[in-house]
């Protein structure tokens, strides 16, 4: 079982913080993931070089940390293969389909006091704690 | 400057997914499973971003316009409607089942694993065929002639 980390939970959770308000003060941007990558899969943007540039900054980043000794990130995924094929499925549409995931509308929406974010961070939550619940634990549904 | 900006944001932010531990899909699952041995780091990591991003976005809202470019581009949609409701369950119950959403899959990516590598080719799947194919009210506006914008809607999307 994993920790409970607080604190660099914090540490980290501030960063994501200042990343979101610094692409605001800076670009005039909200940093939600799923409309920076999804606008890049949509054949009318315009605007595709500020989009890779920060997503290049995303896998950049465990690359630079590498240079100073920390391991690649090479989660272990309990999953098979097919049902983690389908969870991106279900994310890439859902996000897409939502105008939003945790970046967006979690971070993001709540810092703006948005209600259809925080409605929408409600539920992706909640079906994600059900989902859990009923694949680990095989209760609810 | 906004692109050199943009990248500076991402890495920024990517630093914090991987500090904060929500690049390890164990620590997601870890909170999102109530019935087991809690891990309730994932509500500071959000505490802590909501926090400095809302200090962030307030002081933007004195300014006039963003150092880098022309306006803010706040998201302007406020109705909650079915594609927000749909799209919420259906990425909650992919999150549930991988533990990843989209901004710590493309941290992963750097590790070049085969799960992530299968997770993320799914997730860009998922999303350009919801583009090709989905509904979104606030992409396709054609069908609702009282709202007439001229804005371009993709980079006012909520996230």
């Amino acid at each position: 079982m994993h920790d409970f980390t607080p604190l660099s939970g914090l540490a980290g959770g501030a960063l994501i913080g200042l990343a979101a308000a610094l692409l605001m003060l800076l670009t005039g941007r909200i940093a939600g993931v799923t409309g920076i990558v999804g606008g890049l899969l949509q054949r009318d943007t315009a605007d595709r070089a500020w989009r890779i540039a920060f997503i290049a900054g995303l896998i950049a980043a465990p690359l630079i940390a590498a240079l100073f000794g920390a391991p690649l990130p090479r989660p272990a995924m309990n999953a098979s293969l097919a049902v983690i094929a389908i969870a991106g499925l279900l994310v890439g549409f859902g996000t897409r389909m939502g105008n939003g995931c945790t970046s967006g509308h979690g971070v993001c929406g709540f810092a703006r006091l948005s209600g259809r974010s925080i409605v929408a961070t409600f539920i992706f939550m909640t079906a994600a704690i059900v989902t859990v619940a009923i694949v680990r634990h095989g209760i609810g549904g | 400057m906004p692109v050199l900006a943009s990248f500076v944001c991402g890495l920024i932010f990517g630093a914090g997914l991987l500090i904060s531990g929500m690049t390890d899909p164990q620590k997601v699952l870890g909170f999102l499973d109530l019935f087991g041995a809690w891990d309730a780091t994932l509500a500071f990591v959000m505490a802590g971003a909501v926090a400095v991003a809302a200090t962030g976005f307030a002081i933007a809202r004195q300014r006039t316009a963003p150092a880098f470019s022309a306006r803010f581009l706040w998201p302007d949609p406020n109705d909650i409607d079915a594609p927000l409701v749909g799209g919420a369950i259906l990425f909650g119950i992919g999150w549930g089942l991988a533990g990843i959403c989209p901004g710590p899959a493309l941290v992963n990516l750097a590790g070049l694993s085969l799960p992530i590598v299968v997770f993320v080719v799914a997730m860009l799947a998922g999303m350009i065929g919801q583009n090709l194919f989905g509904k979104n009210p606030w992409r396709r506006r054609m069908l609702a002639p009282s709202a007439v914008e001229t804005a371009s809607l993709p980079s006012r999307a909520d996230g």
